[in-house]
């Protein structure tokens, strides 16, 4: 197991530069998650329109490298897409950090194909898989309220 | 410090502890990790507070139990069962003589310090507190020193409060300890030594304060019996709980050592075998000290192992092992603060080798991560001890902490290496 498998350029990039950084407004649905064993902390923030499009993701909080990336690389991925296509995404980063669906799953959908080192790094899928779990919370949420 | 200076104290260390030597009784340290691109790391075992190494007498007690002693304890008559149980007790003897207490009936097998405490607090407490009285406590406690107190209190309407340690250096603040002292206080229960900052307590002072006012105190000593000579008699405490595994001992075994009018008074712990004298369908009698605590069969490879690993630390001499460590810590503490953005929580005049830091802003995982990368295991986390995160105002820390087998040229390579990380992390050179 290679250091620079998890900490790609693209990981560490976003980790130092992360995208989508910042607080919505009173038109976004909001989730916080803690991952108690590390204390990373997360908030997930998601715009679902009339039209289903997930027109704005964004996310503010604290944590590793990894948490912070995966979240960074996550937001871009998803903002703009259908509703069914976002989910579809989510399923198979989730499924795959559990090891239900083949890594190369990851590899149609852009920078997240640089979270696969994670995988060879079981005690940090948690990290990886932190804010994943938040956004399909908001989602689920954001559904709701509609 | 001068690179001459420098030599010197290893040469003396070296002198006062053969750690050469010492290290070859550990197995598991010459433990090597291979990557996939061929390169081979050694083992820099920096995790020393969470669980510490086991020398070959330890694993050779174990594998002698089980070869030719094992059989249940205080029953058999057979000869097996006479081995089993003479080894037992005499672990128990063993382990009297290190903490100098007074009897054997003071010695109670648990299975770790949290059993040890959680014994206390359901056993003592649920029969002595009453609602309105106070247990006081530390803000630096262990969740294991914290959480069955929290839920004594709950149970009988008593109330907890807390001794503060001071944010800039990682001591207890005892100048008002009248404050918290007062005429509701039942128990004292407290660190001996601080498993995040390394500070160790005056806990002398307070217990003598306690007794002028006969409440009586309870030493959590999971990290200070490894690392420092302990003579109950001397400290006074009333109670006192530790680890096996963390003083080169087996998993699954710890101590409670209590004054024996305590346990005297005490109720049994958990009912079961060989905690009893009589039973009758509707009552019992109980066994006398410290069966009375011990229901079930008890770890019994685990407390000879716990007596092996008492006599290899008895061997090298207590005294000696804390006079190294305290030179290796003075070291690595001297070593760290050369690193630009490090912030090494916990700079008490008086610590143990446990040093909890945060480098700039680099997550302790992914700092625990990279030094993993060379080979270096050190803890990453809260530390079970999430009141004490909140109050410095971060999440977690990344924490080395060093046994006496750990030695200069580690500190060395743990340093480089952290250079290394801030670097690869962003932080420039250095």
């Amino acid at each position: 197991m290679e250091l620079n498998e998890l900490y790609q350029d693209i990981i560490l990039d976003h980790y130092k530069h992360p995208h989508n950084f910042g607080e919505g407004d009173s038109s976004f649905t909001n989730v916080e998650l803690e991952n108690p064993v590390c204390g990373d902390h997360i908030k997930l923030m998601v715009y679902l329109n009339d039209e289903n499009i997930v027109k704005e993701v964004k996310f503010t909080g604290s944590g590793c490298a990894i948490s912070m990336a995966s979240a960074s690389i996550m937001t871009d991925e998803l903002k703009g897409k259908p509703l069914s296509e976002v989910q579809q995404i989510i399923e198979d980063v989730l499924g795959s950090m559990r090891g239900e669906k083949a890594a190369e799953t990851l590899d149609e959908h852009g920078d997240l194909a640089a979270l696969k080192g994670v995988m060879k790094f079981p005690v940090r899928v948690k990290c990886a898989t932190l804010a994943w779990h938040a956004v399909k919370d908001a989602i689920a949420k954001s559904k709701r309220n509609t | 410090m001068s690179d001459n200076v420098l030599e010197k104290e290893i040469s003396v260390s070296d002198v006062i502890l053969e750690v050469k030597r010492i290290r070859n009784d550990f197995p598991i340290l010459s433990e090597r990790f291979s990557s996939e691109t061929g390169t081979v790391k050694s083992l820099v075992y920096f995790d020393n507070a969470a669980t510490t190494q086991k020398p070959r007498a330890v694993l050779d007690a174990l594998q002698n139990y089980y070869q030719h002693q094992n059989a249940n304890v205080h029953r058999a008559i057979h000869k097996l069962g006479e081995r089993a149980t003479f080894a037992y007790e005499n672990s128990r003897k063993k382990v009297a003589q290190f903490i100098n207490s007074r009897s054997t009936r003071e010695i109670v097998f648990t299975r770790g310090t949290t059993e040890a405490i959680n014994l206390v607090a359901h056993s003592w407490g649920r029969k002595f507190i009453k609602p309105g009285d106070e247990i006081l406590l530390s803000e630096m406690e262990h969740h294991s020193n914290l959480i069955p107190w929290q839920l004594l209190a709950k149970d009988r309407g008593a109330l907890l409060r807390f001794i503060p340690f001071s944010k800039s250096n990682g001591t207890l603040q005892m100048a008002n300890l009248n404050h918290f002292i007062t005429e509701k206080t039942r128990l004292i229960s407290v660190t001996h030594m601080s498993n995040v900052f390394g500070t160790i307590n005056p806990v002398r002072g307070l217990i003598q304060k306690a007794h002028e006012r006969g409440i009586p105190v309870l030493l959590d000593a999971a990290q200070a019996v490894p690392h420092l000579p302990t003579d109950v008699q001397e400290l006074d405490c009333d109670f006192l709980a530790f680890s096996g595994h963390k003083m080169c001992g087996p998993t699954g075994i710890g101590v409670l050592y209590a004054k024996e009018k305590f346990l005297e008074d005490m109720d049994p712990y958990q009912g079961g075998g060989e905690m009893i004298s009589s039973v009758w369908l509707d009552k019992a009698t109980w066994n006398e000290l410290p069966h009375k605590f011990e229901a079930g069969t008890p770890n019994i490879a685990g407390a000879i192992g716990l007596g092996a690993a008492v006599d290899y630390l008895s061997d090298i001499g207590m005294e000696k092992i804390t006079l190294y460590e305290q030179k290796l810590t003075t070291y690595a503490l001297s070593r760290m603060q050369e690193i630009t953005e490090m912030k090494i929580f916990g700079l008490a005049p008086f610590r143990g080798g446990v040093i909890s830091f945060y480098m700039g802003k680099i997550h302790p995982h992914d700092m625990a991560q990279y030094l993993d990368s060379e080979g270096i295991a050190v803890r990453a986390g809260h530390h079970c001890a999430q009141p004490v995160m909140r109050k410095l105002g971060i999440l977690a820390t990344t924490r080395a902490s060093f046994y006496f087998y750990n030695t200069y040229e580690e500190i060395d390579f743990f340093i480089e290496i952290v250079k290394k990380a801030r670097e690869f992390f962003g932080y420039g050179t250095q």
